[in-house]
């Protein structure tokens, strides 16, 4: 969170017609449901997950000002909220975003590593985009899946157990295919089942 | 002796499903509660049991219900917490993956003893897909008139709600979590009120780990007395152990409290001993957050008493020479892991997560950060390692939530049981400069 400031550029209004589809807003009207009424800002998170999803993989001004005016709640809300919790980008993103854990027991079973080998196979640093913009890189805080570091989170996959190997295969597979693959299960899950 | 009460039936195929896990005794917990039993008698065999939070604190789940406001004319919620973050845990993901129902039944249960007719799940953001997985569960309980109007014909109802975080380790803390449900930034509230006088919304609100929910099912079938009976002392029950680190077995094992450190380390049925053959150097036994004991304290306490998996054990000797249970998170070092560098790496992750409320907490990680970099790559100075200890102890104690403590603990333990590695850190700067990885210790001893 520290790290991460808003740019200026981002302040500037970009005037850019922002709607959702129908389906879209009547997946809105259902979470919003979730919530007592006159809570509707409650939805606030999960609403700017569905905006990040559908506008492109990232947030900006105009489609935060567009989900304050869903909510009835005043910009600035919104722009506190997004700026505060890491998996809102508020920078373009390419279509894989891949996140790799740098926390304690990653660390010490070779995280750092994964982090400088996927720099170097993707020719960006932490916090880039490749050329391509098919990935983004970044470096995260601890994923919840310290039995199987290191790891790393694609979009919404977990990838466990990794080694330089298994990291070509899975670049190699999300640049070949246009769906997020499922990773294979996990060998600590197995041996306990 | 192998003890089971959350990962009970864990290997059966299916047990995800709602048809396989009612096969398996699965919601007769709701059927008795619902129509045998009245609120207040749950909450009284909870009390009974002795089960204590499994998020951390550690603080009597039964008590914590029996705080809530009976006189507000406010509608009552449960929460779950499973906002999992501490670095080295990863339980309840497991758990929630592996038999959501378990979560879901104890939900049930504890919801109509605390009179609540909503209830929200909140997932970090992290675990996006355990949300699908939850809230396929949630809707067979609908189908089967487990949840919604008039449950099982008991006239009860209740509503459960997932609700998904997007990445802030702090929103694990119970009142950040209810104001980030709120829909705002994750900043503690202060205490009191507690969240059982004004919680979510200002209602009465109970929250509660997901590790501690799943065990009310079992209290309500068994009685909170034969719960008591499980465990050691007035660490009662079982807990699931998230096993990392350099060690042959890593996974999620439940134990009974009580179970010995050492034989959970060399076990072959859990952790298997070190990795590579290599010697043990230290074990942090409760999460990231919690005091790093090296080898000797964690197999016997300073007494030479066998240090056990419990909450009284694992505390033995204080902060001098003892840790906590925490959350759960074992995290297995060998003779190559360097403190130093470990350490600074936990204070990066505390610095990142602050919120920036509490200016102790705020300034302090900052400053803790820089020093620890600074010592980690060469550049340090003897009279740092004093400057750590005293920052430390000046965040300790003077924040609003325990992120304080909890990023000032791990740094002062480091420095009490490892300064030998920080002094060779400063004596020694090219060798740690040239050394990115792994410990340094190969060294010291040449």
């Amino acid at each position: 969170m520290s790290d991460k400031q808003f740019k200026h550029k981002l302040y500037v209004k970009k005037n850019k017609e922002v709607s959702f589809t129908a389906d879209t807003l009547a997946k809105i009207e259902t979470v919003i449901s979730h919530y007592p009424e006159g809570q509707q800002k409650s939805a606030l998170i999960p609403v700017l997950q569905i905006a990040q999803e559908e506008l492109g993989g990232s947030l900006n001004v105009d489609s935060m000002d567009y989900v304050a005016g869903l909510l009835h709640i005043t910009p600035i809300e919104v722009y506190e909220v997004a700026t505060f919790y890491s998996q809102f980008y508020l920078e373009p993103v390419g279509k894989y975003v891949i996140e790799v854990c740098q926390t304690g027991p990653c660390a010490i079973c070779g995280g750092e590593d994964i982090m400088h080998y996927l720099e170097e196979k993707l020719h960006i640093k932490v916090g880039e985009t490749t050329e391509d913009n098919l990935f983004s890189l970044k470096g995260v805080e601890c994923l919840g899946a310290c039995g199987s570091a290191p790891v790393m989170q694609v979009n919404t996959e977990f990838y466990e157990f990794l080694n330089i190997e298994k990291i070509d295969e899975i670049i190699a597979t999300l640049r070949n295919t246009s769906e997020l693959t499922k990773p294979e299960s996990l060998s600590w899950k197995e041996r306990l089942s | 002796m192998e003890r089971k009460i959350i990962l009970e039936n864990n290997d059966i195929e299916g047990i995800r499903f709602l048809d396989v896990y009612r096969q398996n005794g699965g919601y007769q917990s709701v059927e008795k509660a619902l129509k045998t039993m009245t609120p207040d008698e749950v909450v009284s065999e909870v009390k009974t049991s002795g089960l204590r939070g499994r998020g951390g604190a550690g603080f009597p789940t039964g008590l914590k219900w029996s705080f809530i406001d009976k006189k507000s004319n406010n509608p009552r919620y449960l929460v779950c917490n499973a906002d999992e973050s501490e670095p080295g845990t990863f339980k309840d993901r497991y758990l929630m993956e592996r038999i959501p129902h378990r979560l879901l039944e104890g939900m049930i249960c504890s919801s109509y003893a605390l009179g609540a007719n909503t209830a929200y799940i909140y997932v970090r953001g992290e675990y996006k897909y355990i949300v699908g997985i939850l809230n396929e569960a949630i809707k067979e309980c609908y189908k089967n008139g487990l949840l919604g109007k008039n449950i099982l014909g008991s006239h009860y109802d209740l509503d459960i709600y997932v609700h998904c975080g997007a990445g802030a380790y702090i929103c694990g803390e119970e009142t950040a979590l209810l104001e980030s449900l709120e829909g705002k930034r994750g900043n503690p509230r202060l205490k009191p009120p507690f969240p059982a006088v004004k919680g979510l919304y200002d209602c009465p609100t109970v929250v509660n780990n997901v590790e501690t929910l799943a065990n009310i099912g079992w209290i309500v079938n068994h009685g909170g007395e034969s719960f008591a009976k499980i465990g050691i002392g007035k660490s009662t029950g079982t807990k699931l152990i998230s096993a990392c680190g350099h060690i042959n077995k890593p996974g999620v094992y439940e134990i009974e409290l009580g179970f010995p450190v050492e034989e959970f380390l060399y076990s072959e049925a859990y952790c298997g001993g070190i990795k590579n053959g290599k010697e043990l150097k230290a074990v942090i036994p409760g999460g990231s957050s919690v005091p790093i004991l090296p080898k000797e304290l964690i197999l016997n306490t300073l007494k030479g008493e066998k240090r056990l998996l419990s909450y009284e054990s694992l505390a033995d000797g204080g902060f001098e020479s003892g840790s906590m249970l925490g959350s759960g998170g074992f995290i297995v070092y060998d003779e190559d892991d360097c403190i130093v560098r470990n350490t600074y790496n936990f204070s990066r992750f505390y610095h990142h997560e602050s919120c920036g409320q509490c200016s102790p907490c705020r300034e302090g990680t900052s400053w803790m950060d820089s020093v620890l970099y600074r010592i980690e790559n060469g550049n340090g100075r003897m009279k740092d390692i004093d400057l750590l200890v005293n920052i430390a102890s000046h965040i300790e104690g003077n924040t609003i939530c325990p992120l304080g403590d909890a990023s000032a603990w791990p740094v002062a333990a480091a420095i009490r049981h490892f300064r030998n590695e920080f002094e060779f850190h400063v004596e020694h700067p090219d060798i740690v400069r040239n050394i990115k990885h792994g410990s340094i210790l190969q060294y010291t001893n040449k």
